[in-house]
């Protein structure tokens, strides 16, 4: 299987990825660049995060118009897995590949800390392996993080068991005082209808060998490797 | 031709940096201002055009890049 890790100007967390797919867990990925605009022969996507054109206007709105997002957005149409981190969710919510949108912080700080996530479905491509309630240590780093969606919007997200991943306390609690920017609902990810496009803050890219202090982000990405290699079969 | 777009935060949205600058002001002694919502100005030069057309083409602008409308509303003026 071959694995797409997407590059735009600014992207600053594409090594990172590429490096827990190729060397943590051994899989073949290939870094994109931007101006692709067919990526017919991958199997997944992974959008990184970083700073893609500066965050100009909006976080992501710039990179939305690149040629890569509209080949992103065919192969997640025929159902595809498409993971966006941090920046990459901000792109996927501007893209229109999922609800809502990013504001600033409620503490108008950059955040960047481990935070506490508790698992709400294992129906995704990226957390099969992970069992409903299992609380993920996976660290956050951004101001624009504070997921909004309007009433409408947020009460067909849950109805649907879209929201795939809630900031939480250590006992799995998503409480107030667990909730690092202010997001709607403690939520921290989502998928789209079809569960096949996550967009999540937290990057679990930076967590998958002991040395980092938590190996939790390595389960999402062999869920969707086993994911993809169950779908061949 | 010149077009002026403000691109605003919609009511109901939280606006931390709004918040920030309300606090400020009330610190520095500024009685009596209660909210702040910050937005974006946006001056656009454009080529000479039917007005009509202009309107049409910033509308589409507005609603394709300039604003997002799951977070904010906009409105422009044309001028010339």
């Amino acid at each position: 299987m071959k694995i797409a890790v997407l590059v735009f100007p600014g992207s600053n967390c594409d090594h990172d990825a590429y490096h827990t797919l190729k060397h943590v867990l051994s899989a073949d990925a290939r870094f994109v660049w931007h101006k692709e605009s067919d990526i017919s022969g991958f199997d997944a996507v992974v959008i990184p995060g970083g700073f893609t054109y500066g965050d100009y206007l909006r976080t992501g709105a710039m990179a939305k118009l690149s040629p890569v997002m509209g080949a992103v957005k065919r192969f997640a149409a025929a159902g595809g897995p498409v993971i966006g981190i941090c920046n990459g969710f901000q792109i996927l919510l501007e893209s229109g590949l999922l609800p809502g949108a990013m504001i600033a912080n409620e503490s108008l700080k950059f955040i960047c800390e481990y935070v506490n996530l508790r698992t709400e479905t294992s129906t995704t491509p990226f957390t099969k392996q992970i069992p409903e309630k299992t609380v993920l240590k996976i660290p956050i780093a951004h101001y624009q993080g504070n997921y909004f969606a309007d009433r409408e919007t947020l009460a067909a997200l849950e109805a649907n068991g879209q929201v795939v991943f809630r900031y939480c306390d250590p006992l799995g609690n998503a409480s107030p005082e667990s909730n690092p920017n202010g997001s709607v609902g403690n939520i921290a990810g989502i998928c789209s209808k079809g569960r096949n496009v996550l967009g999540m803050m937290p990057h679990p890219e930076r967590c998958a060998e002991e040395e980092m202090g938590s190996t939790d982000g390595k389960r999402l990405f062999t869920s969707m490797i086993e994911w993809v290699e169950e779908k061949g079969k | 031709m010149k077009a002026r777009i403000y691109v605003t935060l919609k009511n109901g949205v939280l606006d931390p940096q709004g918040k920030a600058i309300q606090r400020s002001l009330s610190h520095l002694g500024f009685e009596g201002v209660e909210e702040v919502r910050v937005g974006k100005f946006m001056e656009v030069g454009l080529a000479s055009m039917p007005r009509e057309k202009a309107e049409v083409l910033l509308q589409e602008a507005c609603q394709r890049l300039l604003a997002n409308t799951v977070i904010e509303d906009f409105r422009f003026e044309i001028e010339g």
